[in-house]
Parts: structure tokens; C-alpha cells; sequence
């Protein structure tokens, strides 16, 4: 599997998820500048984290109209997976690759924290490696993670089942103190009808090695990844890191 | 030259003295022109050259094994981590702009401090931030204000490090009356370079070209740097101007073009990044390390308005710029890296042979002084100081409380704002981006980050501390117990310490009083980095620290960098696992006096300061890596402010699954002292009951007590004291500690 890590000016995740992939993952990865035209050969492309374009006029606004945008457009709609984190995620909804929009957060402030996740759905391939109903962890760093849709897109998003991860308690329950900025019916992720886009506030590439304290993050990856589990792509890293 | 009068007018024009402005005409051997005069008031202010602390600077070792750039050589210092590479370092003050426009000032710090890590060829790995504030319970205008202030700091902070995308992974922030509408802020950052890419600050090569690359230049932060050298006043909004504003956006395009042209080796001669003074001050530093001169044509540089004197544009602190000395022949490169980026690249003029500052405007010279009369050999002054101790006559309580009654004491402490979880802090910082970051906030009593270089890991542990109410008790002891709390805080969470760094705030130094404590303060940090063989590798000071209330508590803050071998050796300061034994490093300690408790609750400000001992401190140091090279400590926490109670607390709050203890305290002293005193070195360390005889032998060889002072367990803190007896739940310890601070700045937002 290859994946390709898109680079705005102001990205700031984008090592880090080049190295999940290469490092952790141990698969191949390669950084595509935003001003391309055309995508690489890939299978797969992240828009990382960060503050692309200094997140000027709204987060995401100005990247949605990058060159790569084009090309990532015309590639997702071929069926193309497409990976939106954190910023990546606002993009996505800039660009109208993804429904809804992020409004910044309830309270004004800024949250990095680790956060509780409920897996919503297990059916699409960004999360077939975990079970329907299942509670995990992941960081969330954002201003601007307040997710918002009208009643017509959210009931549609529900009817779809392409809410991916709502944030909620330690034992799964969807409570109003676990909803860490205000998003509409605790929705942290979601995708496409067509499941092959999905955006997320939550960073999984934060929670892929042990030393991070989470690997729920690595999960996500892997159900993309078409690498059998049994081969535990992290073993050689892990082994070198310790070393 | 000028007559005496003149110089007198002259001088309370610049904020010069007339005996400076009597030495720069005969070095001259005639007046200075307008323009060079504007130079020198900003360049020789004490923000620029340390002219009245630069005496007492010397007195810092600043050699050492690990050295690869020592203080004053460079930007910031760089210490050897091994493998070929270094890591850079260096702590700023941006105190005056964070009072006047807390936001924008506190931004502009970090955004600076950023420029000057990776100005040596540095990735950026981390940030951490000392912050200092007044009073902020209660609803006085005042108090309000610094309710404002401390939202605005920290949100400037989170603003401009979260853009970057370099983690704030740690800090401290405490809070005295004494920084009414005068807070602190000290920012700290870390980077890591391979030895043989570390930039210079020096210009080179006769005819290379001198660009200026980032932001165009304007009126903003105009005379910063003089504004920096002035006490305070009520007038001192009307400075606003003075304070730049920050376009974090454009400082971490800047920095990944800089760096990206870095890896292009031999295009960049010199490089230097512009703080204070801007273009007048980075042209002639470059100049004056490289034994050049330099000729700049102002009409080249971009502007962001029209109409600006050439002073403007020397003078001009707009952020985001970066002065490049290029290797003639290849400015081709640079202009691609930086047209990829989108960051503007202009020629401003060259390097020229005869060691002087040249600058013209509209065809006409308008400064032509030697660089080095600008920096190197500006003024250095010898200032009086008046050494002032606190009386040496310890606290005495005359009824002295037993356990039980100690707890309302407790849960009073536990809710000070300047104990209380930070939590309200690094959640508005990003403190995991660059996935390295092992040991957050909260976490450890150093900040551990997990380091990748070119297929080597490495870890890296960073802290800073100091300690106010010691240093206004006592300048030399609060000096020596700021460095060894930070390097304390380094053995605790399982790191060798390298170096440190350190940020003197005080306040008006030609007040006796103020300059003996600035004096005493570098003394004891120097002796003490001696006593840990440690060089201090930079630095910055920050004097005037004077609003109309008064003066700041001498503020001394070290910053100390360690490296931890194998991450085995990272050690928590939360308890990990029920059972296991507490034991007490150090002794059960004796007295009050500087103590939180004496200060905040007994309202007692005086008294000795917690005496420092050297040896024993690194004797315990020393311990402390031979059971974590081992692993067998399985939590470590020092003791410092807040004494035991505060340890025990978060040790029980911040470990897996809220652990508490059981403690036994001995008969004497009184359970005041043993629960609230903070008499130095000593830690509270969690092991396996086996490896408990292994510990004291370990202790015994190096001569620390070691006390075994209970057990890891249950959900409360259980102390018993003969027959008197104290239990706290963590449930509620935890609603107190955690929420205090949240509770205070949540409260009124926008009515602040």
C-alpha cells in the first residue's frame, strides 16, 4: 500500500503521519506539495493537521481552492480513499468532499487532551478493525472542532450510518460533559456516503505506539491498510526504537 | 562636538546617557548624526547589550565537556546529545509587551525565541513557558486585569506555538501581588541540529549578498527594545505601538524555508534572526562576529507603508524576518526555496571589507558607524548593589496545629491558584504535535520528548523553575534553589542533566537594592551550576520590572535540559501500583519559613530561605539515576512547593488510576513542618517492596537519608502522627485541585 501525505503551507502533522506510515506502519508514504496538479500514484491520501494557509478566513477556507484539492476532488470521487485529520477534516468540508462544517469550539478555547471515541459503525473501511459499539482513545488538539450540520444532513448522515466516532465517556455513554467542544450530537468523525472519504477531529496518528500511551490510532490506519495483521507492521520499528 | 547642554537634551530625547553619548562622538571624533543616534539609544539600551548586567553575567560558568556553542557566541547555546548532534537552546523574557497587550506580547515571545533556535540551523522540538502573575481571585479592577492578562498571555501562547506546530509540553506559572499588572513571561525553547549543520550569526566573505527574508517591515514595535529598558508607568498603554504584532502563519512558513535552505549546504554564510532593533541591530551584529563591515540600501528593503524614516527601518521590531548572509553566486537557490514557500526574499546590500555600518536612503548616507561600536564594545557598567536578607530568625507558630486540624490547611493550599492543576494552561496548548512527547504536562516533573534523528532515537527531558519567594528572602539561595529544583525535576523523571539556561527578571537597576538582588541571584546560580558542573549556555535579563505598586519579587528562572539513555528510564511522578512502598528521600525537613504555607495561609513573608546543600543535592541526583538506570522506581516527585502535602497529592492524582497512600509521620517536628515545610532536597519516591533494601543501600552508599514513610493504596490520603490521625479523600482533593484554577478563569470571561 502507498500513501500519499498532502503538505500546505502550514501543515504541521504531516511528519508525523509520514511517520506512522513508513516508521510504524512500515509501509511506503510520500508527501504531496499542494501545488501539484495531479495526484501521484497512490492508494490512499491523509490531509493532515495543522493551520494550512494560517487557517486564515476559516480553517480549511483557503486550502479547499489549493491545486491538490482539484485533484484530490475528481481522485474521491473515483473512489478514491480519502483520509481528512483535524484540519484535514475541515478541509474536507470546505471542499464539499464531506458534509456539515466546523464551528470553533463552545467555549472559545483551544483543547489538546486525549479523548474517549465510540465506534458508531464497523462497516465502512476506515474502521473495519474495530467492533461496532467499542470505546477508544485518541488525542484531539483543535480550535475549531465544533461539528455542525442542519436536521436534514444529520438525519441523513445517521440513516447512512456514516457517523464514524462520536466522543463520549469512559464506559461509551454520549454525555454532554464528554463532548469536548460542543459538536452536534457528539460527532467527532464521520464519512462519505460512498465510504471511501472520512474526516475526524481526533488525531489518530497520535495514538499508534505504546510510548504515546494509545494504539487506537494505529487501528484506523490498518483498516485502511491492506497489510494482513499477522505481520505486525509496527514489530520492526518498535524493535529499533528500543534498541 | 557637542556642548554639555546639548548632550543633557539629547539624552533625555534617546533615554542615553550624555556620558554615552560623550563616548560614542569621540570614538566618532564627531557628533552622531539623527539616524545613528536613534541606533545607539536602542542598541546600547539595556535590552540590546546587557550594559548593567553584563559584569555580573561573567560570573556564570559557561564551559564544559558537552559545549559546542557557549553563552554569548551565537543565538543560543548547543550541547552535545551524542551521535553528532546537539541540542540548542535558550529562554526569553517578553515581559513589557505581555503588560501592555497580553496577547500579541506574549505571541511575539514565543515567535521570537522560535526565530533564534532555528537561526542555528534547529528544527524546533518544544516550547515551555515560566509565567508570573498578580492576585487573580477576587473582583478588584485589578485583580481583574490580571485575570485579563493571564487569558490573554496564555491565549497569545497557545496562538502563535499551536500555528508553529512545535509542542508546549511544560512550564510553571505562579502567582504573587508583586506582578500586579507586571507579569512574566518567560518562554523556552528547544531545538536539534547535527553538528556539522549548525549556522553561524557571523557575516562572511567580502561582496556576499545580505538579504532580509519573511515579513516587510513597518511601524510596529517600533523602539521595543528601548520600551523594554523603561519601568512601567500608568501611561504605559500609550506604548502600544511599541509592542509588534505576531503572523504565526508566516513564522512557520520562514522557519521551514530557512531550514529547508539550511540542508542546501554552503548557500547560507551567516544567518540572523530580528528581535530587538530589527534590521539596525542584526546587520551590525553579523558585521561585528564576522569582522566586517556591511552596506545596506535601505530603499531595497519592502515596506508594508510608505513614508518611513531610515531610523523606522532600522529600528522597526515587525516579526517574522530573518537577515541571510548568501554565498555569493548562489542566491538562485535561495530564491527557489523561498518562492516555493511563498515567503519574500530581498537583497538589501552586501558585505563589505573596512568593519562599518553603512547604510543609505534615497542616495544619501545617512549612517556610517563601526559595527562593533554598536555591539561589542558598547558601554558596560558596574552597578551599585545593596545586599537586603530577609531576618534569619526562622517562623515560630506559638500553637502549632496538630494533623487533624491541619485539614483545612491542606485543602486550602491544594486551591491555590499557584498549586493548583495547570490544567486550565497546557489544555489550550498543543502539547503532542511532532508525536513526541512521552511525558506531558502533568505528567513528570520534567517534560520527556521522544526525539527521531536520521534513524536514532533519543530522549530528551526539559524543565524550568525558580522559586521567588526564596530569592526575595534570600537572592543567592533563591538562585541556587532555582538551579537545583530544575536539575532535581531532570534526576526525578530519570535524566542526567546537560546544561541549563536562565531568565533574570528584576526590577530597576539602578536601585541598589534591586541590582543586589540581581547580584546575588547570578551568584548563587553560579555556584551552583558549578557545585553540578553545569554550564549556563545563554540566557536573557529582563530588568525594569516596576509598575507604580512597586517592584516584581526577584524573579530567577533556570531552564534545564537533560537526556534520559533508554526509555526505560523515564520515571512518572504519578504512584503506579497499589503496594508499593513510599519512601522519602532527604529527611522529613524542618521549619516553615518560605514555605507557600508561611506565606499564603500564615501570611508570614519573612524568615531564612530554605537552605540549599549542594553535595547532598547531587548525591541524591545520583541516586536517583542509579535505581532509574536499574528501573526499579516506579514513581519519583521532588518536594517543593507546598512541601509533602502537595507532593502526595499529585503523585495520587496524576498516577494511573488514582492511587492514594498511607503515611506515618514522626512524633516531631510538628505536623505543620512535616506536611507543609519545604525544606530543599528531598524527593518521594515509589518502589516494589522487594527492591525496597536495594534503595537503601543505594542511599546509604551515597550518604542520603531515606525514610519509609507508608504504602500506595486506596482512594484516600491516610496520615497518622501518634495518635493523632488525618484522612482526605482524592475524590475531593481532586474537585479542588483540578478545578481551581478552572473555576477562577472560567468564571466571568467576557467581563474581565
Amino acid at each position: 500500500m502507498r500513501w500519499g501525505v498532502v503538505v500546505f503551507p502550514g501543515s504541521n502533522c504531516d511528519r508525523d503521519c509520514l511517520f506512522v506510515m513508513q516508521k510504524v506502519l512500515g509501509q511506503e508514504a510520500i508527501a504531496i506539495w499542494h501545488e501539484e496538479q495531479d495526484l501521484p500514484p497512490v492508494d490512499a491520501v491523509v490531509l493532515p493537521g495543522g493551520f494550512s494557509y494560517g487557517d486564515y478566513l476559516r480553517s480549511g477556507a483557503i486550502a479547499a481552492f489549493s491545486p491538490i484539492m482539484g485533484a484530490v476532488g475528481r481522485a474521491a470521487r473515483s473512489g478514491l480513499l480519502v483520509l481528512g485529520i483535524c484540519n484535514g477534516f475541515q478541509i474536507l468540508c470546505e471542499a464539499g468532499l464531506l458534509p456539515g462544517a466546523l464551528l470553533t469550539n463552545a467555549d472559545g478555547l483551544f483543547h489538546c487532551h486525549p479523548a474517549h471515541l465510540r465506534v458508531e459503525n464497523n462497516c465502512c473501511l476506515f474502521t473495519r478493525s474495530f467492533a461496532s459499539g467499542e470505546v477508544v482513545q485518541m488525542p484531539i488538539a483543535h480550535g475549531q472542532g465544533r461539528y455542525y450540520a442542519d436536521a436534514s444532513t444529520l438525519d441523513r448522515l445517521e440513516r447512512s450510518g456514516s457517523i464514524l466516532f462520536r466522543y463520549c465517556d469512559v464506559h461509551g455513554e454520549r454525555t454532554r460533559e464528554a463532548n469536548p467542544n460542543g459538536s452536534v450530537a457528539n460527532i467527532a468523525g464521520i464519512c462519505n456516503e460512498e465510504g471511501n472519504v472520512a474526516g475526524l477531529m481526533p488525531h489518530p496518528e497520535r495514538a499508534c505506539e505504546p510510548l504515546l500511551a494509545s494504539t487506537d490510532g494505529l487501528r484506523l490506519f490498518r483498516s485502511l491498510a491492506s497489510t494482513p495483521l499477522e505481520a505486525e507492521p509496527g514489530a520492526t520499528y518498535a524493535r529499533s526504537a528500543a534498541g | 562636538m557637542t556642548s554639555q547642554a546639548e548632550r543633557q537634551s539629547l539624552a533625555e530625547k534617546t533615554g542615553l546617557l550624555p556620558e554615552e553619548i560623550l563616548r560614542i562622538e569621540e570614538a566618532l571624533g564627531r557628533p552622531p548624526n539623527e539616524t545613528e543616534l536613534a541606533l545607539f539609544s536602542v542598541l546600547w539600551s539595556e535590552h540590546c547589550c546587557y550594559k548593567n548586567s553584563k559584569r555580573e553575567l561573567r560570573k556564570f560558568p559557561t564551559q564544559g565537556p558537552g559545549v559546542l556553542v557557549q553563552a554569548g557566541e551565537e543565538n543560543a547555546g548547543a550541547l552535545d546529545i551524542g551521535d553528532g548532534w546537539a541540542v540548542v537552546f535558550k529562554i526569553e523574557s517578553h515581559n513589557h509587551p505581555s503588560a501592555v497587550e497580553p496577547f500579541q506580547g506574549a505571541a511575539t515571545g514565543v515567535g521570537g525565541i522560535l526565530r533564534d533556535i532555528y537561526t542555528m540551523g534547529a528544527r524546533p522540538l518544544c516550547f515551555l513557558d515560566s509565567l508570573r502573575l498578580g492576585e487573580i481571585r477576587g473582583e478588584d479592577p485589578g485583580v481583574r486585569n490580571n485575570r485579563r492578562l493571564l487569558r490573554g498571555i496564555v491565549g497569545g501562547i497557545a496562538h502563535y506555538g499551536n500555528c508553529v506546530g512545535i509542542p508546549t509540553v511544560g512550564g510553571e506559572l505562579t502567582f504573587d501581588p508583586s506582578y500586579d499588572g507586571n507579569p512574566l513571561v518567560n518562554v523556552f525553547c528547544a531545538g536539534v541540529v547535527r553538528h556539522d549543520r549548525i549556522q553561524k550569526g557571523a557575516a562572511a566573505g567580502v561582496g556576499n549578498p545580505v538579504f532580509v527574508a519573511g515579513s516587510r517591515t513597518g511601524r510596529d514595535g517600533l523602539k521595543g527594545a528601548a520600551f523594554a529598558s523603561r519601568l512601567l508607568g500608568s501611561d504605559s498603554r500609550e506604548d502600544r505601538p511599541a509592542v509588534q504584532v505576531g503572523d504565526p502563519f508566516m513564522g512557520k512558513i520562514l522557519m521551514e524555508a530557512c531550514l529547508e535552505l539550511f540542508e542546501r549546504k554552503g548557500v547560507v554564510v551567516g544567518v540572523q534572526d530580528m528581535g530587538a532593533a530589527g534590521i539596525g541591530c542584526s546587520t551590525s551584529e553579523t558585521a561585528a562576529r564576522g569582522n566586517v563591515g556591511m552596506e545596506i540600501d535601505l530603499d531595497r528593503v519592502a515596506l508594508r507603508e510608505p513614508g518611513l524614516h531610515a531610523a523606522d527601518i532600522l529600528l522597526s521590531e515587525s516579526q517574522e524576518r530573518m537577515l541571510l548572509i548568501l554565498q555569493q553566486g548562489r542566491e538562485r537557490e535561495a530564491e527557489e526555496v523561498f518562492a516555493k514557500w511563498g515567503v519574500p526574499l530581498q537583497q538589501i546590500g552586501k558585505v563589505s571589507s573596512d568593519g562599518l555600518l553603512r547604510c543609505r536612503i534615497g542616495g544619501k548616507a545617512v549612517v556610517e558607524l563601526p559595527a562593533r561600536l554598536l555591539t561589542e564594545d558598547a558601554p558596560v557598567y558596574e552597578r551599585e548593589a545593596k545586599t537586603s536578607l530577609s531576618s534569619s530568625e526562622a517562623i515560630l507558630v506559638e500553637r502549632p496545629l496538630g494533623l487533624t486540624e491541619c485539614r483545612s490547611s491542606w485543602m486550602a493550599i491544594a486551591g491555590l491558584p499557584s498549586l493548583a492543576s495547570k490544567e486550565w494552561v497546557w489544555q489550550q496548548y498543543d502539547w503532542m504535535v511532532g508525536i513526541g512527547t512521552t511525558m506531558g504536562p502533568e505528567r513528570a516533573d520534567a517534560a520527556v520528548l521522544r526525539v527521531r534523528l536520521e534513524g536514532k532515537t533519543k530522549y530528551l527531558a526539559f524543565t524550568v523553575d525558580g522559586n521567588s519567594r526564596y530569592a526575595a528572602l534570600d537572592p543567592y539561595r533563591g538562585g541556587e534553589a532555582a538551579v537545583a529544583e530544575a536539575v532535581r525535576n531532570l534526576a526525578v523523571s530519570g535524566a542526567r542533566p546537560l546544561g541549563v539556561t536562565d531568565n533574570l527578571n528584576f526590577g530597576d537597576p539602578y536601585r541598589p537594592e534591586a541590582f543586589g538582588q540581581l547580584r546575588g541571584a547570578v551568584e548563587g546560580i553560579a555556584e551552583a551550576c558549578r557545585a553540578f558542573g553545569l554550564p549556563v549556555t545563554g540566557g536573557n535579563v529582563s530588568l525594569y520590572n516596576e509598575s507604580p505598586i512597586g517592584a516584581i519579587l526577584p524573579s530567577p528562572v533556570v531552564a534545564a535540559v537533560g537526556q534520559i539513555e533508554r526509555k526505560e528510564e523515564i520515571i512518572p511522578m504519578g504512584f503506579q501500583r497499589e503496594g508499593d512502598r513510599l519512601l522519602l528521600l532527604g529527611g522529613w525537613g524542618k521549619g516553615l519559613s518560605g514555605s507557600i504555607y508561611a506565606w499564603e495561609v500564615l501570611g508570614r513573608r519573612q524568615g531564612p530561605a530554605p537552605m540549599v546543600d549542594l553535595p547532598q543535592e547531587q548525591g541524591l541526583c545520583s541516586v536517583l539515576r542509579a535505581l532509574a538506570a536499574r528501573g526499579v522506581v516506579h514513581s519519583a516527585h521532588d518536594l517543593s512547593d507546598g512541601g509533602l502535602a502537595i507532593a502526595l497529592l499529585e503523585s495520587s492524582l496524576t498516577g494511573t488510576g488514582c492511587l492514594g497512600a498511607e503515611v506515618s509521620l514522626p512524633a516531631s517536628p510538628t505536623a505543620e513542618e512535616l506536611l507543609f515545610g519545604e525544606s530543599q532536597g528531598r524527593l518521594l519516591i515509589t518502589v516494589a517492596e522487594e527492591e525496597k533494601k536495594a534503595v537503601e543501600e543505594e542511599c546509604a552508599r551515597r550518604e542520603i537519608e531515606v525514610q519509609s514513610i507508608g504504602w500506595v493504596t486506596g482512594s484516600w490520603l491516610r496520615l497518622e502522627q501518634g495518635q493523632d490521625r488525618l484522612e482526605i479523600e482524592l475524590a475531593e482533593l481532586g474537585r479542588i485541585w483540578k478545578g481551581a484554577l478552572t473555576e477562577l478563569m472560567a468564571a466571568t470571561p467576557k467581563l474581565d
